[in-house]
């Protein structure tokens, strides 16, 4: 077949709008906020200095590192199985797992939050539930905490695991478990040694997905964990529209950016982008 | 299948598989021996696969019972009858190395460090892959992927190794080593072997038996030489190879054998004319006819003129029209085409009478 473009100029060509948007909307902006970083409220490296020392700053970051790494291993661990039901179950399972892995996109973030706040609240479902059948006599604290804000984000981020892992689950070869259980190997084992290694590149992009997105969550954090389980994302938005502290707010987000770079640049390292979808 | 280290006896009987409507395979019963060398020889989607996948159990048959070593093993999972198997396209593990492929059965069965890593270095040894230990498959050939899979199916014993088209991967220099290979293997381990292929030289080459596949039906089982030589029926005889055939008419016994009429000259044929009386197809392999001048009286042959000639190096293969127009083609020696081309007219094509077998006439 002939093509009137060059690949390589077509593809340029496509991208050049998004490309375009993304220079004017984040890129020049974002070099505004690292100019920030070195020159409010006076120029020097002060900002940084304070993100060493700054108690608040060093908890909120250990926090959401906490958060978002617990979040990942749930989030990865109940979307495997998800994934396992809509790649390979039958077609009545299938529907199933694609119904509860798409219902979700389809809810703003902010009525899922709301709609946790409500089952999981003191006098919410749960803890009425609960307290009704006589099972606990004082309502759990199960928000406005952090495994409130797991829960919610957990919830959020399933649905982006799934993509990667039924990607590499979907470009398996039957034959070779079908092998493995020739060989004399049982479901269970075969399931273990040979299919789950073998997803490993989706395994490992769907955490990365899922850590990276968990570090710049608001909305959730916010709602869920009722002003008690600050996450980085609400820092910046306290230090720069509250306090006002647009330095150190400033300082606080490069060194997100950077970190979140570092971490994609290694997730690419690992699995092709392609593999993600 | 549950014997390690001995042949397998395998019986299939009436077994039959739908996929919905569809019928893959239909009413099949074959004996496989002990220590056989067995192929199943079809077309695709002749129903050779299928069978295979219900040997492995991989697929339940939809009726129909299968025994191993006089146990019934129909209703038994895939890894229970442990048969080994090698697949096309060989499905080795991609995330385990040479060896811990070709260690995948022990460890499922427990076997000791020791005597894993012994029979590992053994069968790694014997197939040829000392060196190559560490290497993931992807770092390997294809004729080394081959062999790994060839090692991990063997290493535990099974009874019987089931190998699904292993070589349709590989170009013909590397199959034809392969081929070699695994016949060695199986003189080597004495284990039965069922061999599924769609080429029909390989079947033979390698085959104590064949079995031959169409439509889910197993047409007829046996030596090479018998269902080359013999074949029962029309499908068999044109897959198998080239075939020439001639219409016949007036079939009827004589003697050990049987007489008809080719476009008006009497032959005579070895095979009984039990189920083929009156009108009947004479079929002859093309290598098995030859080119006269003159048909000696009480010969086999008819006359025919050469139309055109293809050079395949160590012989000729030259198309014929007879006078009633049927179409002929022989393989004969070089002069021989030269010769019969040049004269432009008639020759005679001749025949042995054991040579010669009939086909119903129409049909299959």
């Amino acid at each position: 077949m002939r093509s009137y473009l060059s690949d390589r100029m077509g593809a340029a060509l496509l991208m050049a709008p998004l490309l375009l948007f993304l220079v004017l909307a984040y890129a020049w902006p974002f070099l505004g906020v690292v100019k920030w970083s070195f020159t409010l409220p006076t120029p020097g490296l002060g900002q940084y200095e304070a993100l060493l020392t700054d108690d608040l700053v060093q908890s909120v970051f250990i926090r959401t590192l906490r958060i978002a790494a617990v979040v990942t291993v749930v989030s990865v661990a109940a979307a495997y199985a998800i994934t396992v039901v809509w790649v390979r179950g039958t077609p009545a399972q299938r529907l199933i797992a694609e119904f509860c892995i798409l219902v979700p996109f389809w809810i703003s973030v902010l009525t899922r939050a709301f709609g946790w706040v409500a089952l999981l609240s003191n006098r919410g479902l749960i803890n009425t539930w609960l307290q009704a059948i006589g099972f606990i006599s004082e309502p759990l604290a199960l928000v406005r905490n952090e495994f409130g804000v797991i829960v919610g984000m957990t919830h959020f981020l399933i649905p982006f695991a799934v993509f990667p892992l039924a990607s590499a689950m979907r470009s398996l070869d039957d034959r070779v478990l079908l092998a493995a259980r020739g060989l004399g190997s049982s479901r269970m084992r075969t399931f273990w040694t040979v299919f789950v290694p073998m997803t490993r590149s989706g395994i490992i992009g769907a955490a990365m997905i899922v850590f990276v997105f968990s570090l710049g969550f608001f909305v959730t954090p916010a709602i869920l964990g009722g002003g008690r389980s600050v996450m980085i994302a609400e820092l910046i938005y306290l230090r720069i529209f509250q306090s006002p502290d647009w330095g150190l707010g400033a300082a606080i987000s490069v060194v997100l950016v950077l970190f979140v770079g570092a971490l994609m640049a290694l997730l690419f390292r690992y699995v092709r982008p392609k593999q993600l979808i | 299948m549950q014997q390690p280290g001995r042949a397998a006896e395998i019986k299939a009987i009436g077994i039959g598989k739908s996929f919905g409507s569809f019928r893959a395979l239909d009413n099949l019963s074959l004996d496989i021996g002990r220590g056989e060398f067995l192929t199943l020889l079809g077309p695709s989607g002749s129903g050779k696969t299928t069978f295979l996948m219900i040997l492995a159990g991989f697929v339940p048959p939809t009726e129909g019972k299968l025994f191993s070593d006089g146990v019934d093993i129909t209703d038994r999972p895939a890894e229970q009858r442990a048969a080994g198997m090698v697949f096309q396209g060989y499905a080795l593990f991609p995330h385990m190395s040479v060896e811990a492929n070709i260690a995948f059965p022990l460890k499922v069965r427990k076997k000791s460090a020791a005597d894993i890593k012994r029979r590992v270095g053994e069968m790694i040894e014997r197939v040829g892959l000392k060196g190559h230990e560490k290497k993931l498959p992807a770092q390997l050939s294809g004729g080394q992927q081959q062999r790994v899979a060839l090692a991990r199916a063997l290493v535990f014993e099974p009874g019987v190794l089931l190998l699904d088209e292993p070589f349709s991967a590989l170009d013909k220099g590397l199959r034809g080593q392969m081929q070699a290979e695994m016949k060695r293997l199986h003189q080597e381990t004495g284990t039965t072997f069922v061999f599924v292929t769609h080429d029909q030289s390989e079947a033979l080459a390698l085959s104590s038996r064949v079995a031959i596949f169409n439509h889910g039906k197993l047409l007829q089982v046996g030596a090479p030489d018998e269902v080359y030589d013999r074949p029962d029926n029309r499908f068999v005889a044109e897959f198998l190879g080239e075939i020439n055939m001639l219409p016949l008419k007036g079939v009827e016994p004589a003697g050990n054998g049987s007489t008809g009429l080719c476009e008006d000259r009497t032959v005579s044929m070895r095979c009984k004319a039990e189920a083929v009386r009156g009108d009947a197809i004479l079929a002859i392999r093309p290598e098995y006819m030859s080119i006269s001048g003159e048909a000696a009286a009480g010969e086999n042959g008819i006359a025919a003129t050469a139309t055109n000639s293809t050079y395949l190096g160590a012989a000729t293969r030259l198309d014929l029209t007879t006078r009633q127009g049927a179409k002929v083609t022989v393989s004969v020696p070089n002069e021989v085409a030269a010769a019969a081309l040049s004269k432009g007219n008639s020759v005679w094509l001749t025949w042995p009478a054991e040579k010669g077998f009939l086909l119903p006439h129409g049909g299959q």
